[in-house]
C-alpha cells in the first residue's frame, strides 16, 4: 500500500506561479507603499526556506515548543455514532495555545527576526491568532501589537487579557462592524504606515502574495504528519479528508500535501466546510465559496461576499474564526478545478457536532472545527459504512464556552 | 446624462505650463448627490485645475478617517461607481469645455464588479479623463489597461518605492504620476517630510509626465510649499471635511488656488 504515498511523475499540482496566482486567484492588489515590502518579504521567505538553519530551527520549535507531531487519533465511538468505518481526528487542538495558528506564527516570527524587524503586528477575530502571535513574539523577544474589532474584544475578553499578559498591545478597531474583516483592514493600514520597521504576521491563507503560499508552507506540517501517521497505521489513502474553511489556513495545511504527494485519481475526497451561519438562503453566513463571486479584498482576488456595487458584505457565523467575507485564493482555485469540494454548515449543525464529539469522545473542539465534524454524517450516507475519513480538529473549544452556553448546550 | 459624444479629455490638460496644478479631491454623493454636485461646481469655480472624484467604497484601505467616513455616508445614500460616473457626466456636461478634467479615484473591486470594458465605456461616454486606483499597482493593471483605451490611468509612487519601481510606475502612468508624500493613509498632516523634494526629483528622472504630490496637504501654506517642488498639489481630506457646505469648499479651494498661483513668484 505504501507506494501510493510516493511522489509520482503524474503529479502536476504546482500552484501558485511566481506572481502568486493560483489560476486567476491571488496576486498583489495593494497600495504602492507596501509593494516593495511584499517583494522583500517574498525574497526573504524563499531564501529562508532554502536555508537549513531556518527550516531546522522551525522544525525544532514545532517539536519542542508547539508539541508536534500532534496525534492522529482513531475515534471509534464517533465513527459508530455517525456510521462510518473509521474516523481519524488530527489533533491540532493539542498544540501549544490550543490551535493550528501557532504553526504559522512561529514561522512568520522567525522570518521577522531573520529580516531584522523587531516589531510585529497581527489581526485577530476570536483572538486565537492574536494569542498565537503574542506567544511567538514573547518567545522571540519581538514587540507585538494586535488589531482586534471592538465587538470581538467584547466577546473574547479572556483572549484579550491573555495577549496583554503575553506583553502584546491590543489595539481596538471600532470601524465597520468591529470584527475580523475590519481588524485586517486596520492592520493593513497600519502596515502601510509603519512598513519600514514592522512585520505583518497574517493569520490565514489570505492577503497579497506571498502570504497565502507562506501560510500554506508553515501549515503544511498538518497534512504531512497525517500522511505519515496514516502509513504508520497501515491505512491506505482515506476515502475523505475534511477541514473547516474561514480564510482557510488549517484546510490548506491539511489538503496541500495530499494534492502535492498523491497523483490525481489516488487522492481522497477533500472537503472544506465553510460557515452557513443561519443558512445560505439568508444574508447571515460566511459562505464565500458557495455564495460569493470573485473580487478583490485585502489585496488578493478570490471568491468574495459582495454587493452589486462591489462592496464587501458583512459575514456572519457563530464561529468568529469563520466570520470572514472572503476566502484564501488557493481555495477558490481548488473549487474551480474540482480538486476540493466545499460545503456549507449551519450554526445549528456545528453545535450538534460540537456536542457529539464532547459527549462521546471527551474532546471539546473549537466551534470552527465543529463545522468540519458536522460533515461526517453527510459523508457517511455518501461513502457508506466502511469509509475511512480524516477530520482536522483545528483547535480546542475552551474559547467557545460562553457561545455554546448561550446557545443552550449543556442544559444551561 | 452625458453630453452626446463627449470626447475623453486627457488629465494633462489640467496642468498649466507656468505653475503647479491644484488637484481637488471630492467624494461623490457626499453628503448627498445634490450637495456633492454643488461642491464640484464650487471647486471648479474657485480654481481647481483637476478634480479627483472619489467613488464611495466599503473597504477604503488607503484612506484615512475623513474620507472613509464620507464614503460611508455616501454609500448609505445609495452611491457607488455607477452613480459616481453619472454625477461626473452631469457636472462635465453642464460645465462644458471649461470644466476641469476629472480623474475617478476608485478601488479596484467596483471596477471589476461592473466589468472593466463596461465601466471604461461608461467613463468615456461621461467624458471622464482618467482613473486613480490605489490598490492596483502597475503589475496588476494589465486587464484594466487593455480595456481602458482613451482613459489616463495614474499610478502612484511612494517614499518606499525602489529605484526599479520608479521606472515601472513612470512608464506605466498616463496623465500624471501621483507621488504619495508619506507612508500611511490619506489625511491631514501638520508637516510634510523634508525629503519630499528629492523624491519628486527622482520621479522626474523616470517620466516626462507631471508629478503631483498628495496625502497630507491640508492648508494653503503647505500647498504653496508643494507647488514650488512639484507639478501638482492634491488636497483631499481637508476639502472633504468642508464638503457639506459648498460655500466653505469654494472659499477654501480659492485660498489654495491663490497659494498655488503665487507659490513660484
Amino acid at each position: 500500500m505504501s507506494d501510493v504515498f510516493l511522489p509520482s511523475a503524474e503529479m502536476a499540482y504546482s500552484s501558485p506561479d511566481a506572481q502568486g496566482f493560483f489560476g486567476p486567484y491571488g496576486g498583489t492588489f495593494v497600495p504602492e507603499t507596501v509593494v516593495p515590502a511584499l517583494t522583500e518579504l517574498d525574497e526573504a521567505f524563499r531564501e529562508a526556506l532554502n536555508d537549513p538553519a531556518f527550516t531546522g530551527e522551525f522544525g525544532e520549535l514545532l517539536q519542542d515548543y508547539v508539541g508536534r507531531p500532534t496525534p492522529l487519533y482513531r475515534a471509534e465511538r464517533l465513527a459508530d455514532a455517525v456510521g462510518l468505518g473509521r474516523v481519524y481526528l488530527k489533533r491540532e487542538d493539542l498544540n501549544h495555545t490550543g490551535a493550528h495558528k501557532i504553526n504559522n506564527t512561529i514561522g512568520q516570527c522567525l522570518l521577522a527576526r531573520r529580516m531584522g524587524k523587531h516589531r510585529v503586528i497581527a489581526e485577530t477575530g476570536a483572538g486565537q491568532h492574536g494569542v498565537a502571535t503574542a506567544t511567538a513574539a514573547a518567545l522571540m523577544g519581538l514587540e507585538c501589537s494586535v488589531f482586534m474589532g471592538t465587538e470581538d474584544i467584547r466577546r473574547q475578553s479572556l483572549n484579550v487579557y491573555k495577549m496583554r499578559l503575553l506583553g502584546a498591545e491590543v489595539i481596538p478597531v471600532a470601524e465597520g462592524t468591529g470584527t475580523l474583516a475590519d481588524a485586517v483592514t486596520a492592520a493593513l493600514r497600519h502596515w502601510v504606515e509603519r512598513v519600514e520597521d514592522t512585520f505583518y504576521v497574517l493569520g490565514s491563507a489570505v492577503g497579497p502574495h506571498p502570504y497565502p503560499v507562506m501560510v500554506r508552507e508553515f501549515q503544511k506540517v498538518i497534512g504531512e504528519e497525517t500522511l505519515v501517521q496514516l502509513q504508520g497505521r497501515a491505512e491506505s489513502v482515506p476515502d475523505a479528508v475534511i477541514a473547516c474553511v474561514g480564510g482557510g489556513s488549517n484546510a490548506i495545511g491539511m489538503f496541500y500535501p495530499f494534492l502535492r504527494d498523491l497523483p490525481a485519481g489516488k487522492r481522497p475526497l477533500l472537503v472544506g466546510a465553510e460557515a452557513a451561519g443561519l443558512g445560505i438562503e439568508t444574508d447571515k453566513h460566511g459562505a464565500a465559496l458557495t455564495k460569493g463571486a470573485p473580487g478583490v479584498l485585502h489585496g488578493f482576488y478570490s471568491y468574495l461576499l459582495q454587493d452589486d456595487a462591489g462592496n464587501p458584505l458583512e459575514a456572519y457565523s457563530i464561529s468568529a474564526g469563520l466570520d470572514y467575507p472572503g476566502v484564501g485564493p488557493e481555495h477558490s482555485y481548488l473549487k474551480d478545478e474540482g480538486l476540493v469540494r466545499y460545503e456549507a454548515v449551519t450554526d445549528t449543525e456545528a453545535l450538534a457536532a460540537f456536542a457529539l464529539l464532547t459527549e462521546i469522545e471527551g474532546i471539546i473542539p473549537a466551534i470552527e472545527s465543529a463545522h468540519a465534524l458536522a460533515l461526517l454524517p453527510r459523508l457517511a450516507s455518501e461513502l457508506g459504512p466502511d469509509a475511512v475519513v480524516v477530520v482536522n480538529v483545528s483547535g480546542r473549544g475552551d474559547k467557545d464556552m460562553d457561545i455554546v452556553r448561550e446557545a443552550g448546550l449543556g442544559g444551561e | 446624462m452625458a453630453s452626446e459624444g463627449a470626447a475623453p479629455r486627457g488629465l494633462g490638460r489640467g496642468f498649466p505650463a507656468d505653475r503647479a496644478a491644484l488637484i481637488v479631491y471630492l467624494m461623490a454623493g457626499y453628503p448627498d448627490r445634490a450637495t456633492s454636485l454643488t461642491a464640484l461646481r464650487a471647486a471648479a469655480r474657485a480654481g481647481a485645475d483637476v478634480i479627483e472624484l472619489g467613488v464611495p467604497y466599503g473597504n477604503p484601505l488607503a484612506d484615512g478617517p475623513v474620507i472613509a467616513e464620507a464614503a460611508r455616508v455616501a454609500r448609505e445614500g445609495g452611491f457607488g461607481l455607477a452613480e459616481s460616473i453619472d454625477l461626473a457626466a452631469e457636472f462635465l456636461a453642464a460645465e462644458g469645455l471649461d470644466a476641469p478634467p476629472i480623474a475617478l479615484m476608485t478601488y479596484l473591486n467596483p471596477l471589476m464588479r461592473m466589468g472593466l470594458p463596461r465601466v471604461a465605456a461608461a467613463m468615456r461616454e461621461a467624458g471622464i479623463a482618467g482613473v486613480i486606483v490605489p490598490d492596483m499597482p502597475p503589475e496588476a493593471a494589465r486587464p484594466w489597461l487593455a480595456a481602458s483605451a482613451g482613459l489616463d490611468t495614474v499610478f502612484l509612487v511612494a517614499p518606499t518605492s525602489t529605484f526599479e519601481r520608479l521606472a515601472t510606475v513612470g512608464a506605466a502612468s498616463a496623465g500624471f504620476v501621483y507621488c504619495v508624500s508619506t507612508t500611511g493613509v490619506t489625511g491631514e498632516r501638520a508637516e510634510l517630510p523634508a525629503e519630499l523634494g528629492s523624491l519628486v526629483e527622482q520621479i522626474r528622472g523616470h517620466t516626462a509626465l507631471p508629478v503631483a504630490v498628495g496625502f497630507g496637504v491640508c492648508e494653503p501654506a503647505q500647498a504653496a510649499a508643494v507647488a514650488r517642488i512639484a507639478d501638482g498639489v492634491v488636497v483631499g481630506s481637508a476639502v472633504v471635511r468642508r464638503q457639506g457646505d459648498p460655500a466653505a469648499v469654494e472659499e477654501f479651494v480659492g485660498s489654495l488656488a491663490n497659494a498655488v498661483l503665487f507659490a513660484r513668484l
